[in-house]
């Protein structure tokens, strides 16, 4: 089959690979009809998640129809269209119990602190993921979902990791009525957070990132006051002055460990790798909300120290929340907002790219070409 | 609508205004409860207090090399099987999981390893007599495409570096020679 081949940073082919097989009895093999590329996926395209092995295929946004089940699995059968949350999740141990699917801890052997996730690298599990024509899916009663026939698979395969990550860091803010709410990124990510902030009773939304195609888009989709910080000076005072000098209520951090902004960040976190990234929108996020705030982190940073003003968190009386998304927590309630068309999740695909064109798909997103916010990779068998 | 603290003559973007009232769905999932303390975890389930006791699922076969995170004392019910460690990297990535996440000697080695694991791929590459395709690997048809003048800067540049560093060296070669 084709897939993805990561090969060294910012490296990346297609090339053919044998097919996925049952490994395990709950597990499915789906037929990829859509793969996204995430911004997460840009940290192991950066090469800056240990345990990053050449060969491998990632992708964690995935679509496709089930191809073949292993004997435990009921739900599922050949055939079923599913889409299939980013998070690989068993359902019984103590943090699924509890509905944490991102937090499973029967899914990832390699790393206690985070669970199984598709085409992730090694410290996620080991999985090949779903920027290929197959996919194998284990646990495959748990998280894995119809699309409903009412459906656009454009709007499932959102449905997959953007909406829910969006709409949990607006959750995860905890936001109350008429509060300002900041968002760091406008990448998918952002833009869904922004838009879901609404949800809450947000009386401001307002949106930083220095891509202004992005912000413009953000600007009319969620809708939210934007900023592109190059035009700030200083970002924190400025949200100190738009905010009549108290500061945001809650502070969104949906940009991670690629950020850019600060020469120290960037050095430190992604040119020396030093930390686990550049933390710089998290240390926007922690000064430029009020005392007794809250920040929430949905930006994915890599597994040792960063940067961050952690004595502020503690003068100022923050709370500090952040998970990877738990994805079928949120779908039954994500996927009424998107039937009643208060969510328009695939409003964000700008490019659908063959997959044999992995590479530039990659580039594109990366490099921002083509005023690129969200691009799906589509393989042969599912363009005709 | 314009935000009174930015330099509106620098500014790109014009904001517009917004009444929260009017945007579609607001206050649909407002939720007075979830205030900062709010756990994400679900708490009082029967099992929360119990450590790993739950029934796990059936163990996939482990006939793989699987390294295991030595803060847990197995290897999960499933797992992956992409690209097993092999060679240089392979030896450097066992020697990390002795070492707990907890530790540099985990995530130091393990960044090494993927930076060998590069090299050990380009050489399989060629020893399977394929000989990569560098720029197409960076998708660079992308950037021709979308960003030519962009790309033919970033040529550039890098030309004029190189032309620097032979002028440099050549004259300190000739000093030398002198
Ligand atoms: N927690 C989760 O479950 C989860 C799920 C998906 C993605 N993520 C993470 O969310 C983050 C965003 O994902 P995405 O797909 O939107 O990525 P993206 O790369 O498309 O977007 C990031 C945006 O941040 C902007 N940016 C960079 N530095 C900034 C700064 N200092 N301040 C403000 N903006 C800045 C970039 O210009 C870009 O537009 C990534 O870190 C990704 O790994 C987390
Ligand atoms: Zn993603
Ligand atoms: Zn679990």
């Amino acid at each position: 089959m084709l897939a993805m081949n990561y090969r060294g940073p910012r490296r990346v082919r297609i090339d053919q690979k044998p097919e996925p097989e049952i490994l395990h009895p709950q597990d499915a093999i789906v037929r990829v009809t859509r793969s996204c590329i995430c911004g997460s996926d840009l940290h192991l395209y950066n090469g800056s998640v240990p345990d990053t092995r050449v060969g491998m295929t990632f992708g964690h946004e995935i679509c496709g129809i089930v191809e073949e089940v292993g004997q435990g699995v009921e739900k599922l059968k050949t055939g079923d269209h599913v889409l299939v949350p980013f998070n690989i999740a068993c359902g019984k141990c103590v943090f699924c119990q509890q509905e944490m699917y991102g937090n499973c801890h029967e899914s990832n052997p390699e790393a206690t602190a985070v669970g199984g996730i598709y085409g992730y690298s090694h410290t996620a599990g080991g999985y090949d993921g779903g920027q290929a024509e197959y996919v194998r899916v284990p646990y495959a009663d748990v998280s894995p979902t119809i699309i409903p026939e009412w459906m656009d698979l454009d709007d499932a395969v959102m449905m997959t990791d953007v909406v829910p990550t969006g709409y949990q860091a607006a959750e995860m803010g905890g936001i109350q009525p008429g509060d300002t709410v900041v968002v760091f990124g406008a990448g998918p990510v952002g833009i869904m957070a922004a838009r879901c902030a609404w949800l809450f009773g947000a009386g401001r939304v307002i949106v930083i990132d220095h891509v202004d195609y992005r912000l413009e888009f953000v600007r009319d989709y969620a809708p939210a006051e934007v900023y592109n910080y190059k035009e700030l000076g200083d970002v924190v005072v400025f949200l100190k002055k738009t905010t009549d000098w108290i500061g945001a209520d809650v502070c969104i951090d949906a940009v991670g460990a690629e950020a850019t902004g600060r020469v120290m960040q960037t050095l430190l976190g992604k040119q020396l790798h030093l930390m686990g990234g550049a933390a710089t929108a998290l240390q926007w996020a922690i000064n430029g909300v009020r005392k007794g705030g809250v920040v929430s982190v949905v930006g994915v940073y890599g597994p040792i120290g960063t940067l961050v003003p952690i004595g502020n968190v503690v003068n100022k009386g923050l709370t500090l929340r952040g998970n990877q998304a738990s994805v079928k927590r949120l779908l039954p309630r994500l996927m009424e907002h998107v039937r009643n068309g208060i969510i328009d999740p695939k409003a964000l695909i700008t490019h659908r790219i063959p997959l044999e064109e992995v590479a530039e798909g990659y580039r594109m997103f990366s490099a921002k070409l083509d005023n690129c916010i969200k691009p799906v990779l589509i393989p042969p068998r599912a363009r005709s | 609508m314009e935000n009174e603290f930015v330099d509106l003559e620098t500014r790109k973007i014009e904001n517009k205004p917004i009444d929260p009232s009017q945007v579609k769905g607001w206050g649909v999932d407002a939720d007075p409860e979830n205030d900062p303390t709010y756990p994400m975890r679900m708490r009082g389930s029967k099992d929360e207090h119990a450590g790993y006791s739950w029934e796990r699922p059936p163990p996939q076969p482990i006939d793989v090399e699987v390294l295991h995170s030595n803060e847990r004392p197995n290897v999960s019910s499933t797992f992956g099987t992409s690209t097993p460690p092999a060679g240089l990297s392979g030896m450097i990535r066992r020697r990390a999981f002795n070492f707990s996440e907890n530790s540099y000697g985990h995530w130091v080695p393990l960044m090494l390893a993927d930076r060998i694991g590069m090299v050990e791929g380009v050489v399989s590459d060629l020893a399977h007599g394929h000989v990569p395709n560098i720029f197409g690997e960076m998708g660079l048809k992308a950037e021709w495409k979308h960003n030519r003048t962009g790309l033919l800067m970033k040529i550039g540049a890098g030309a004029l570096v190189t032309a620097a560093v032979i002028t440099v060296v050549r004259s300190r070669r000739q000093d030398s020679d002198e």
